[in-house]
C-alpha cells in the first residue's frame, strides 16, 4: 500500500506576530484576493502537505440538538472544552413556543434542553437557555448580541450558520463530530473551498423582498449549484440591503448547496454592529474597523465560479415543490414535467408535484392555504415582523387559516411588542408565540397536519419538514401575511398601500 | 505517514468488503428524508437505524410500505446504498450517517454528495462514493436487473468491482482515506497539534471581549 509522506509545510509557530498584520500584510507582489481567501488564510493554523488545513474557529455556537453526543465524546475521552470563552449556547430547536408558564408536554425535548444546560455547566460555557432574556434562534442571537463580527470564522452544528456570513464572516454548519472537534481543539480540519461570485445588480421592486431574491437565485442556480463553494454576494442590489435582509440572503446559501455565503462589510455593517453588547468598544472598535475595511475583495481578484442575477427582474417568489430550488414567481404557472427534457429532473418534479398534490401548468395564485408561519432564522427578525404587520394592520386573518408569528429571539419579541406589532398580529387573529425554531423544523409540537398547505417564511420545503405529510410553500413575510388575509396564495403587490 | 495521535482508535480499520446494492434513485435526497427531525430529540447516537427513511419506509399507521426499497427482501444484509444526485443535502444533522450506518450500510454511491453530509459520513466510516453519471446509470441497471449481485468495495485501491470483474475507480480525500484505513479519527490529529494552536492563539487577540 502506498502511503503519502507528509512533511510539515507552513505550520504556524511564531507567537509574537499580531494577527492583523498577518492577515493584511501589504504585499505588492501578492495576488489580489477575495474576502473568502482573506478570511480563510487568516485562520489557517497549520497546513501539512496532504492534510486538510487546520482552521481556527473564532466563534462556536451550540444548541441542544446537535451537541449532546459531542459532549458525550469529550467525557469519554476525558477532554475539556478548550475555549469556553469562544463558545456560546442557546436552546431553540426543540423549545416550546407556547406560554412558558404551561407545563412542558414533550419530556424527551425537555430532557434534551436540560442536558444542554447540564453540559454547559460542566464545561463552563455560557448558556442563553430558556428563561434567559437573550435566548433565541442561534442565528438570530449571534448577530443581535454583536457576537458575529466581520472577518471571523463562525461554526455551529446547524446548516443555517451561513446566516452569519452577512457580516463578512466565514460561517458554516458542521456535524456533531466536528462540534466535538471544535469544543476540544477550537479548530476544524477543512479543505480550502472553491469561491463563487454571486453578482446581483439592479434594484428590488416595491413588494419584492430579500427572500424573493434568494429564492429566485436558488431556482436559477439549483440546490446543488453551490456545492464545494463559498459564495460571495456582491453588487448594487446587495449593497442596498439592510443587515437583516443580508442575513436572509446568506441564510439560504446552504439551500443552493454552498456551506457558506458572505457579504463584505460596509457602513451598513458597522452601523448595525456599533454598540451591540459583545461588539468591541472604544479603541478596540477603531482597530477592528480599520481591519474590517481591508477585508473586501481586492480589485482583480478571481473566483472559481460566477453567477449573476438582475434584482430588478425578481418578482415575489413562491415554491411549489419539495426543495427550495423549486420556486417560481407567484404569478407563474407550476412547471409541467412534460416540458422537462432531463429524465432525473423530470422524475423529481413528478414526485414533488405528487407529494404536493399540485397540478402542473396552473399558477398557485388563488390556491387555498391552511396555515401561515412567520418566523425562523431566515425571516424571524424585527424587519420581517414589521413587513408582516404592515400587511396585517387593520386586516383580519381569513377564517379557517391558522397563523403563527414566532419572533426569532426574546430581543426581537421585546422590540416588536414595544412597537405594538404583537397587537397587530393578535387583533388580526394570528397567534403571537415565544421565540424558537418552531414550525420551521417542527420538533417542538408546532407542526402541520398531514395534507395541510402552509405558506412559510422558513427555509426548507422538504417533504414532512413542517410535520409529517405537511406541504410547505416558501415565501417572504409580506407574501405570507397577504396569504393569511386572503386565505389563498396571493400576490402581495396588489394589497400594498390599500 | 501523517502523524495521528495513536490513542485515537475509536473506529475499526476500514477493510475491503462486498455487499449488495439497494437503490433509491431519487435526486436531492435531503437529510430530513434520511431521518426526520422529530427523531433528533435523542441525546444518544444509538437506535437510529430503525428511523432511517422513516416517512418513506412506513405508512401513516407505522406499517412498512412494501414498495419502498429498504423493505424489499433483498435489502436485508445490503451494504451499499445507491442514491440519486446531490445526496444528503439540507440539514447538517450527523444523525443521517449514524442512521445509515446503524441500518448496516458501509457505503453510499451517488453522482454527487452535499458537502456537510460527505464530511459527516467520512467521520463515521460510511464511505461516500461519487461516480460519473454513466457509471451511476450502469450500477442502477445492475441493481434492477440483478438484485442479488454483489459489489466489492476496496478503499485502499479506491475501486468498486462488479460481479463481471470490471472495476471503477472513485476519488476520495487522501487524508480521510488514510484515517479510515488506519481506523483513527481526525480529532486525534487536531489534539496532536496543540502547540501550533496555542502559538496561533498567542499571536492574536480575540474579538469577543466579554464572553464567559
Amino acid at each position: 500500500m502506498k502511503r503519502q509522506r507528509v512533511v510539515p509545510a507552513r505550520c504556524y509557530r511564531q507567537a509574537a506576530v499580531s494577527w492583523n498584520v498577518r492577515i493584511h500584510m501589504p504585499d505588492r507582489n501578492h495576488r489580489p484576493q477575495t474576502i473568502i481567501e482573506k478570511v480563510w488564510d487568516a485562520h489557517v493554523v497549520c497546513q501539512e502537505s496532504g492534510a486538510p488545513a487546520l482552521l481556527y474557529v473564532d466563534l462556536h455556537l451550540i444548541h441542544e440538538v446537535t451537541s449532546p453526543q459531542a459532549f458525550d465524546g469529550l467525557r469519554r475521552r476525558g477532554l475539556r472544552v478548550r475555549r469556553p470563552d469562544l463558545t456560546i449556547a442557546t436552546a431553540d430547536h426543540s423549545v416550546p413556543t407556547t406560554d412558558p408558564a404551561l407545563p412542558v408536554r414533550d419530556e424527551v425535548a425537555a430532557r434534551q434542553v436540560e442536558q444542554l444546560q447540564h453540559n454547559c455547566r460542566d464545561f463552563g460555557i455560557t448558556c442563553l437557555g430558556p428563561g434567559d432574556p437573550r435566548q433565541g434562534i442561534v442565528h438570530v442571537i449571534g448577530p443581535e448580541l454583536g457576537l458575529t463580527l466581520p472577518g471571523m470564522t463562525v461554526v455551529c452544528g446547524d446548516s443555517h450558520t451561513a446566516t452569519h456570513g452577512a457580516f463578512g464572516a466565514l460561517a458554516f454548519g458542521i456535524g456533531t463530530s466536528e462540534v466535538e472537534m471544535v469544543l476540544a481543539g477550537q479548530c476544524l480540519l477543512q479543505r480550502r473551498p472553491m469561491t463563487c461570485l454571486v453578482s446581483v445588480d439592479g434594484r428590488l421592486a416595491p413588494g419584492v423582498a430579500a427572500k424573493d431574491l434568494i429564492l429566485a437565485l436558488i431556482a436559477q442556480f439549483g440546490v446543488g449549484g453551490g456545492t464545494g463553494c463559498v459564495l460571495e454576494y456582491r453588487g448594487a442590489a446587495i449593497r442596498a440591503l439592510s443587515m437583516e435582509e443580508r442575513m436572509t440572503v446568506c441564510n439560504m446559501s446552504i439551500e443552493a448547496g454552498a456551506r457558506a455565503g458572505l457579504v463584505a462589510p460596509d457602513d451598513v455593517t458597522l452601523e448595525y454592529l456599533s454598540g451591540r453588547p459583545y461588539a468591541p468598544l472604544n479603541r478596540d472598535w477603531d482597530e477592528a474597523v480599520a481591519r474590517w475595511k481591508r477585508l473586501p475583495t481586492d480589485d482583480g481578484a478571481s473566483y472559481d465560479k460566477t453567477v449573476s442575477l438582475d434584482a430588478s427582474e425578481v418578482a415575489p417568489m413562491i415554491t411549489f415543490g419539495t426543495n427550495p430550488g423549486m420556486g417560481v414567481p407567484v404569478t407563474a404557472p407550476v412547471p409541467d414535467p412534460a416540458d422537462v427534457r432531463d429524465a432525473s429532473v423530470r422524475d423529481s418534479l413528478v414526485k414533488a408535484l405528487r407529494y404536493m398534490d399540485l397540478e402542473p401548468g396552473i399558477p398557485l395564485l388563488g390556491r387555498p392555504v391552511n396555515v401561515v408561519f412567520i418566523g425562523s432564522c431566515t425571516n424571524g427578525r424585527l424587519s420581517d415582523l414589521r413587513a408582516a404587520a404592515s400587511m396585517l394592520r387593520g386586516r383580519k386573518v381569513h377564517p379557517g387559516v391558522r397563523v403563527l408569528v414566532v419572533p426569532g429571539s426574546q430581543a426581537v419579541k421585546r422590540q416588536a411588542e414595544s412597537e405594538g406589532l404583537h397587537k397587530v398580529f393578535l387583533d388580526a387573529g394570528a397567534e403571537w408565540r415565544q421565540p424558537g425554531c418552531s414550525m420551521c423544523i417542527a420538533m417542538n409540537g408546532d407542526e402541520l397536519r398531514p395534507g395541510e398547505y402552509c405558506v412559510s417564511t422558513s427555509n426548507r420545503n422538504f417533504e414532512g419538514r413542517q410535520g409529517k405529510g405537511g406541504r410547505t410553500l416558501l415565501a417572504s413575510p409580506l407574501t405570507a401575511a397577504a396569504c393569511a388575509v386572503t386565505g389563498r396564495v396571493t400576490d402581495a403587490r396588489y394589497m400594498l398601500g390599500t | 505517514m501523517l502523524c495521528i495521535c495513536p490513542q485515537e482508535t475509536a473506529m475499526r480499520k476500514f477493510e475491503p468488503f462486498a455487499g449488495r446494492l439497494i437503490s433509491i434513485p431519487v435526486d436531492n435526497i435531503d437529510t430530513d428524508q434520511i431521518i426526520p427531525a422529530r427523531f433528533l430529540k435523542t441525546i444518544s447516537k444509538e437506535g437510529l437505524g430503525d428511523q432511517l427513511f422513516y416517512d418513506w419506509r412506513y405508512d401513516a399507521g407505522g406499517r412498512p410500505r412494501a414498495d419502498f426499497a429498504l423493505n424489499r427482501p433483498e435489502a436485508r444484509g445490503a451494504r451499499i446504498l445507491l442514491a440519486g444526485d446531490n445526496f444528503g443535502c439540507g440539514s447538517s444533522r450527523e444523525h443521517a450517517p449514524w442512521a445509515l450506518a446503524q441500518f448496516g450500510f458501509r457505503a453510499v454511491i451517488s453522482s454527487s454528495f452535499a458537502d456537510i453530509f460527505r464530511q459527516n459520513a467520512l467521520k463515521n466510516a460510511l464511505l461516500p462514493i461519487a461516480v460519473s453519471r454513466e457509471i451511476h446509470r450502469e450500477l442502477l441497471d445492475l441493481a434492477v436487473s440483478a438484485p442479488e449481485a454483489v459489489v466489492r468495495v476496496d478503499l485502499a485501491a479506491q475501486t468498486i468491482r462488479l460481479p463481471d470483474g470490471r472495476a471503477f475507480s472513485f476519488p476520495i480525500d487522501g487524508f480521510a482515506r488514510q484515517c479510515l484505513l488506519e481506523g483513527v479519527d481526525e480529532l486525534g490529529y487536531v489534539l496532536n497539534r496543540e502547540s501550533d494552536i496555542a502559538a496561533f492563539e498567542a499571536g492574536r487577540k480575540s474579538l469577543i471581549h466579554t464572553l464567559a
